[in-house]
């Protein structure tokens, strides 16, 4: 279960984030200011080979003594970061991954949607929900 | 805890609110999930909820009891009011207005889009349309809207505390329900949606319509007892547009609820239409509208198309990006039919003051909507991991609306399943797999040529014979195919070989098999060759088509006999391998459409059709080198009183059949001296009955004139048939008209028959045999080829 899920842009603005405001969201937005560096690095580093090859699950970020960070970046360099708790230690590299593969999807959903114009926040419910079922769930 | 002074007002709220709350029935506790739900729907803040918790005693419990709840309850009412969160501001504070909850508390279950009136926008409508009659169940439980009914200017009856409206409308998405009053009395209120709806997009609106469909569209999902808020609805209720359907409605209504227990309620609302159902003329408008969209009623809308289309209802993008969502559901990014008119009359809903739904409603999914009417576009097929809608319910009508609603809910977002299957789809594994397990070409394997054999069931059980008597074959490693001439002269080959088709058919002909029984001194070799026959694979099935089964010459008396006969006498005796393999091609059908012709031709009692044999024979003859079986006919033939004079003319018949092969030539001897020998052989222990005595004799008097330009009959086969012919005695004419000899010829012609498919089927296997040599033989050429250029 994650702690925070943010949509960043292709220019590397936030399109979506929402955290589990157990500690406050403020260090979740800079953690995932953060992560984008990293991606950004994960990206540029494979460069050399094709960009179809290149895989969308960037895997773990980085750790902290807190927490994980998970990189997706897809083929419009639209980032998802998940942050997960350190101490969730069930979490598997397979349901990192389902729950990108979710992100994604629901992406596609709302990008689907003649109403909605790339660059705009995320408001759509449907995301929204997908967002929460994977989420900590709390109060 | 002070004590808590409640007006009545707000004892009958209070409890209310904690009955509602009071998921477990325990009737003392409220469960925290469904108080915190409600004390967020008081619109406060988390700390003051927080704190409004602590000063109730609830953290101090754990959980809220009834005294707790109704503590909490009033600091909420104060704290909405602006006041001071205290304790001792409980019983101090009179007049407090009662606490206001937006959302309902029942929220908890996840909005079930059918919940929308919103009581503010009824409230808004109420103000508006004071003339209308909003019907409304209520509940005891339901949810109050807690506001002094002084605020509402509406008509109201009875109920003391109806409200609704109170508050200015928040946001749209907020929603209300309605509690019943306890009072029991029905707010009557006709609903105005429906007059809004339509101005936007219609003409004049009929005037009051019935909201009544959208109230219970309002209706909490039956899971929330306590939401009945709203006023059943008649089954026919729909969208407004049918004000005189309203009235009655309504007034039905009214007298309903007070009786009813919430459950009733429920089921009642359940059970009845949804009222987000489409009626036709919303339905046939919003075809309208789709065709000065898009033509094509089976087409799709694209997403930009539809953008600007429901851009000009002015709805803020918000929503109509929520109603796309919603309408979308395939998620094609184009709208269907069906699709659309979910769009567009989710957008007249909320140009009434509906609020949208969370979920689309059951009536308005794709394939519900194809129940509604003609203009449905059916859905396409539920294809898991595809763009298609996720399910193909069928459409039903029944009540099992709401299970279908929920099932595509969580069809809808279990996109994992989806993302699943592209993955897999994706991955190519399974399909290098099947690759992997083609295997390399076998000529020996069964599986690498599926050419279609025909198999009589006769001939699968012939092979199976064959294969059980594997034993004793080797000797003859390649069937008679490959014997050729030399192996003529052997009788017991000819007679194997003969015996080959007979068991091969013996499968469908008990008399058959009894047949092949009796045969005993041939059985040996019939072993060696049949298990050879066996051994060579029935992979083997390259060439030519399997010949047709043998066709059982029912029904013809002496006729089909007499066929008989005649294939008989034409086969040629011996196996001719080498004659047959000269005549590969096409051979092995011959007999039969010959054969089958033949009786054809041989309607008549006395069965002319002498010049078909001849055409039948020799194709008979060079082909089957099972034709050798046929000298057990001749055995049998033999076993007549037929003489072997005739055999012997038989014989010769088959000969001169075979004469005009050339191939056979070399066999003809022997398939002379093979079918006397057959013959005698077969006389000696053939005792039967295979065919009534004078039936062969016919035949082989026919067959010995027909005999003459067959060419290329296998000697086998003549012998066969002369054979055959012989056991037949010669049939006086005059005893076909006698009926038990009709019945005797009959039995005979099916003997023949038997014989004759078993002979057919052996001869066919040899033929295969035959051919897979050949092809191992050029193979081998092949091989050696190279090397001859070295």
């Amino acid at each position: 279960m994650a702690v925070c899920i943010a949509v960043i842009a292709k220019e590397n603005y936030p399109l979506y984030i929402r955290s589990v405001p157990t500690q406050g969201e403020l260090k979740f937005h800079y953690t995932v200011h953060t992560s984008l560096d990293v991606v950004e690095e994960k990206i540029s580093g494979v460069g050399k080979a094709l960009a179809d090859q290149r895989e969308l699950y960037l895997g773990l970020l980085y750790p902290t003594e807190d927490y994980k960070v998970y990189g997706y970046v897809t083929n419009s360099k639209v980032k998802f970061v998940i942050v997960v708790d350190s101490s969730n230690t069930s979490l598997r590299d397979n349901e990192i991954r389902s729950m990108f593969r979710k992100l994604h999807n629901s992406f596609t959903d709302v990008m689907c949607n003649p109403f909605y114009n790339p660059g705009d926040p995320i408001q759509s419910k449907a995301f929204d929900s997908i967002v929460s079922t994977m989420m900590v769930q709390a109060c | 805890m002070e004590s808590l002074t409640l007006s009545d007002v707000e004892q009958k709220y209070y409890s209310e609110l904690f009955l509602s709350c009071d998921v477990d029935n325990t009737k003392k506790v409220a469960s925290n999930g469904k108080v915190l739900d409600l004390f967020r729907a008081a619109q406060l803040s988390n700390e003051v909820v927080h704190q409004i918790t602590e000063l109730c005693g609830a953290t101090r419990l754990g959980h809220f009891g009834r005294s707790q709840f109704y503590i909490a309850l009033k600091l909420i009412a104060l704290a909405q009011s602006g006041l001071a969160l205290r304790v001792e501001s409980l019983n101090s504070v009179r007049d407090l207005p009662l606490p206001r909850f937006v959302m309902g508390k029942n929220e908890q279950e996840t909005r079930h889009a059918v919940m929308f009136a919103d009581t503010e926008n009824q409230g808004s409508y109420f103000p508006r349309h004071p003339g209308r009659v909003q019907a409304k169940k209520v509940s005891a439980h339901e949810m109050i809207q807690p506001c002094v009914p002084t605020v509402d200017p509406q008509p109201d009856t009875t109920s003391p505390v109806v409200s609704p409206h109170q508050s200015p409308p928040t946001s749209p998405h907020a929603w209300r329900k309605h509690k019943r009053q306890a009072s029991g009395g029905n707010v009557d209120r006709q609903p105005s949606v429906p007059g809004v709806v339509w101005p936007p997009f219609r003409e004049a609106q009929p005037g009051p319509v019935t909201g009544d469909g959208m109230w219970s569209a309002h209706s909490p999902p039956p899971v929330q007892e306590s939401w009945v808020s709203f006023t059943d609805t008649p089954p026919s209720s729909t969208l407004p547009m049918h004000p005189p359907s309203a009235q009655p409605e309504s007034t039905t209504v009214r007298t309903v609820p007070s009786a009813m227990t919430t459950n009733e309620i429920q089921r009642q609302i359940s059970g009845y239409d949804d009222p987000w159902k489409i009626t036709d003329e919303q339905r046939q408008y919003y075809i309208n509208q789709f065709k000065t969209i898009q033509a094509d009623l089976t087409g799709l809308i694209p997403g930009s198309a539809a953008k600007e289309f429901f851009t000009k209802s002015k709805l803020p993008i918000l929503e109509l990006s929520h109603i796309w969502e919603l309408s979308d559901f395939d998620k094609d990014g184009a709208l269907t039919l069906d699709e659309f008119c979910a769009a567009f009359h989710l957008v007249v809903a909320r140009k009434n003051g509906y609020d949208l739904p969370e979920k689309l409603p059951e009536s308005l999914m794709p394939k519900l909507i194809d129940l509604d009417d003609s203009a449905g576009v059916p859905e396409p097929a539920p294809e898991v991991g595809f763009s298609a809608s996720p399910v193909e319910v069928t459409p039903n009508k029944s009540p099992s609306m709401p299970s279908l609603n929920q099932n595509w809910s969580e069809l809808n977002q279990s996109n994992e399943q989806w993302e699943t299957f592209s993955e897999r789809s994706s991955s190519s594994q399974t399909l290098t797999q099947f690759d992997s397990n083609i295997a390399p070409a076998d000529p020996d394997t069964a599986i690498v040529h599926p050419v279609p054999i025909r198999m009589t069931p006769s001939k699968i059980h012939m092979q199976e014979m064959e294969l059980k008597r594997t034993g004793s074959d080797h000797t003859h490693p390649t069937s008679p195919l490959m014997a050729k001439p030399p192996e003529l002269s052997d009788e017991t080959k000819l007679a194997a070989t003969i015996k080959f088709p007979g068991t091969t058919v013996g499968d469908g002909y008990s008399s058959s098999d009894s047949f092949t029984s009796d045969q005993e001194p041939i059985s040996s070799a019939v072993n060696r060759q049949r298990s050879h026959s066996g051994t060579s694979p029935e992979g083997l099935k390259v060439v030519a088509p399997p010949p047709p089964p043998p066709r059982p010459h029912a029904s013809h008396s002496r006729s089909s006999s007499l066929d008989m006969n005649r294939n008989f006498a034409a086969v040629p005796a011996g196996p001719q391998q080498p004659g047959v393999v000269a005549f590969p091609p096409a051979v092995p059908p011959r007999p039969l459409p010959t054969q089958t012709s033949v009786p054809h031709g041989h309607r008549s009692v006395e069965g002319d059709g002498l010049p078909a044999h001849t055409s039948t024979s020799p194709h008979q003859m060079p082909e089957q080198p099972n034709f050798a079986d046929f000298s057990q006919f001749q055995a049998f033939a033999v076993d007549q009183p037929a003489d072997d004079g005739e055999n012997a003319s038989d014989s010769g018949q088959a000969e001169r059949c075979a004469e005009t092969t050339g191939t056979m030539k070399t066999a003809k001897n022997d398939v002379q001296s093979e079918e006397r020998n057959a013959t005698t052989v077969n006389s000696t222990k053939v005792s039967t009955p295979l065919a009534p005595p004078p039936k062969p004799v016919r035949r082989r008097l026919k067959s010995e004139d027909e005999l003459r330009p067959d060419v290329e009959d296998l000697p086998q086969k003549s012998n066969i048939i002369a054979t055959v012919l012989a056991t037949q005695p010669s049939i006086p004419r005059s005893i076909g008209k006698d009926k038990k000899a009709i019945q005797a010829s009959i039995r005979r012609n099916k003997e023949t028959n038997t014989v004759l498919a078993r002979l057919n089927s052996e001869l066919q296997q040899q033929l295969k045999d035959l051919l897979e040599e050949r092809i191992s033989l050029e193979v081998q050429l092949e091989q050696l080829r190279p090397f001859s250029h070295l």
